[in-house]
């Protein structure tokens, strides 16, 4: 075995066993902290496949902002700070069958194939092709733009709430 | 001369030779080499902190008309010199006090992670020209640095929820509300220093300061600063551990040298800011004879960075501190829409510079068009503070005025 697959598993290890851990921590804040273990996790793998960025990405929008406002969303919904709480709710068969079919489409996809990397190198300069791909009206100029037209969206609509009147 | 010129990288090539002298294999003894330079790349911001407290303490008395730390007492070396290695073997020794009610595996972690953060940051500042005097020259540079610290948040607020207190947690969520506040002015400050230079590569960051950053991007340079100073949390801005209304915030409840690491994070963060700032606005490690002697830019390097620290001590020692409100008005009423109008300015300019001139213009030409439009802004938002602070004026004085009259008819 080679460091690199060393180091693979060790980070899907990372990511699968936070994965259980938020599924069966009792308290809501620790699933959270094991969620953030599993995005840890994710950013070492993007490190192996020689994607810096979107490893950095990972850190800084996964872990500085959504986790954060998921522990925000946490502490300032009452009642969920202390208790402990039960690990179903009475819609459990629904999201059971939703993981099933989660997992089967992966399972399905996973199989399909064998599955080649493009030959040659890694682009030394790998990210500033992904920003000329990104504003290129060829690539993926308007999905980019949509995303930025709906975080704008969503910052007005904070703003209107939040706004007194 | 030849080996002192380029000491650090010598030594690493000394030690190298070393071993494949003993009969290391080359890749072993280029494996361990990298690994000493990793240790000392990770002890350097240690090493900095434990002066930089004494120093601190020092500087801070002599503002304030006192001696500071001395030797009267117990002895603690010249200019009591070793009360900071004092306090750390205090801080050892002192019972680790546990709090009722805490959540084990969080609350002892946290510590942990924030000294992680702190020193994981260091790994990407260039301390020298070339490849030998970086930790890693990664593409991502600066990104990297932002991640990390952004990352770093969530070490408060798992002290301060972890520690069963209601003044740790307020202090966590005052903590994460001023940080993530002032992210976004620091990071577009940022963002208009990496759209001049093309590149996220510190190194590439300090090549393409010809002309120092500071000179031809003033506004970032100053966004930058005033946000970091909120990022480290000092004076002005120092809120997370606002003792009069927070006790000591996040982490009031640890004890020891738990404590001692928030505190040795707090002043290693600091450290780090400086360095990034000197790397980002000050040029780096560049300076006169650096071709000739390549240790002369870690000698720069540091002279920098110590300036800057210097100028941080000074604002923290004699300001006083400010409400949460108007610090967080501060950032989201004047660095955040100050920061946006410089980043759409710097982005034209740059575009109209690289591409206005045929051939592309000098440093020189581009630079000076740069602090024009830098200029230009600077004078507008002053404008609009004074045209603003008029009106307020005027509504005071109007408000006062009907008050009065209202008075005089009760009367």
């Amino acid at each position: 075995m080679t460091l690199q697959q060393i180091l693979f598993f060790i980070f899907g290890a990372i990511s699968l066993g936070a994965g259980v851990g938020v599924v069966t921590a009792r308290k809501l804040f620790h699933a959270a902290l094991w969620l953030l273990l599993a995005f840890f996790g994710v950013a070492g793998l993007y490190v192996l496949l020689e994607a810096p960025f979107f490893a950095a990405a990972q850190l800084f929008v996964y872990m500085g902002a959504i986790g954060i406002l998921i522990i925000f969303a946490i502490m300032l919904t009452r009642g969920m700070m202390r208790q402990r709480h039960p690990r179903a709710n009475r819609q459990w068969w629904l999201a059971g069958i939703l993981a099933a079919l989660f997992l089967a489409t992966f399972v399905r996809l996973a199989w399909q194939g064998p599955w080649t990397a493009p030959a040659g190198p890694v682009p030394e300069n790998s990210l500033g092709l992904l920003g000329l791909t990104l504003v290129d009206p060829g690539g993926f100029a308007l999905p980019f733009e949509v995303a930025s037209v709906l975080l704008v969206v969503a910052l007005i609509g904070a703003v209107t709430i939040v706004r007194e009147r | 001369m030849e080996f002192l010129s380029n000491l650090i990288v010598n030594i690493g090539v000394w030690i190298k030779g070393l071993l494949v002298g003993g009969g290391v294999a080359e890749h072993g003894a280029a494996l361990v080499v990298k690994a000493i330079g990793a240790v000392v790349v990770g002890f350097f911001p240690l090493m900095v902190v434990v002066f930089l407290i004494w120093a601190y303490r020092k500087i801070a008395a002599r503002m304030q008309g006192r001696l500071g730390p001395n030797s009267s007492g117990t002895w603690a070396g010249p200019y009591g010199i070793l009360q900071t290695f004092a306090d750390a073997i205090k801080m050892l020794t002192k019972e680790d006090i546990r709090p009722q009610g805490v959540d084990l595996i969080p609350y002892n972690l946290a510590p942990i992670l924030v000294v992680f953060a702190s020193v994981m940051v260091w790994a990407v500042i260039p301390f020298g020209p070339g490849r030998g005097l970086i930790g890693a020259d990664l593409s991502i540079g600066i990104f990297y640095i932002l991640a990390f610290s952004s990352a770093a948040l969530i070490v408060f607020l798992m002290a301060g929820w972890s520690s069963n207190n209601k003044y740790a947690t307020v202090g966590a969520f005052r903590a994460v509300a001023q940080l993530i506040g002032y992210e976004i002015p620091q990071l577009l400050a940022v963002l208009a220093v990496v759209m001049v230079t093309g590149s996220l590569s510190t190194q590439d960051i300090v090549g393409s300061q010809d002309v120092i950053f500071l000179v031809t991007l003033p506004v970032s340079a100053i966004i930058f600063f005033l946000a970091s100073m909120a990022e480290i949390n000092a004076r002005p801005f120092e809120l997370l551990e606002a003792e009069s209304e927070l006790v000591c915030g996040y982490f009031v409840e640890y004890s020891g040298m738990k404590f001692g690491m928030f505190y040795l994070a707090e002043f290693m963060n600091s450290v780090a800011v400086a360095a990034i700032f000197t790397t980002l606005f000050l040029g780096g490690w560049r300076g006169p004879w650096v071709d000739q002697a390549p240790i002369l830019g870690t000698v720069w390097f540091l002279v920098k960075m110590g300036a800057v620290i210097f100028l941080w001590m000074l604002i923290q020692i004699t300001l006083p501190r400010l409400r949460i409100d108007q610090m967080l008005a501060f950032n989201w009423k004047f660095l955040v829409p100050l920061a946006l109008v410089n980043l759409c300015v710097v982005g034209l300019v740059n575009k109209g510079t690289t591409e206005g001139f045929p051939g592309g213009a000098s440093a020189w030409t581009r630079g000076s068009i740069l602090l024009g439009a830098n200029l230009a802004m600077i004078l507008a938002t002053w404008g609009m503070l004074a045209v603003g602070e008029r009106q307020a004026r005027r509504r005071r004085e109007a408000w006062q005025a009907a008050q009065a009259g209202e008075l005089e008819v009760v009367v």
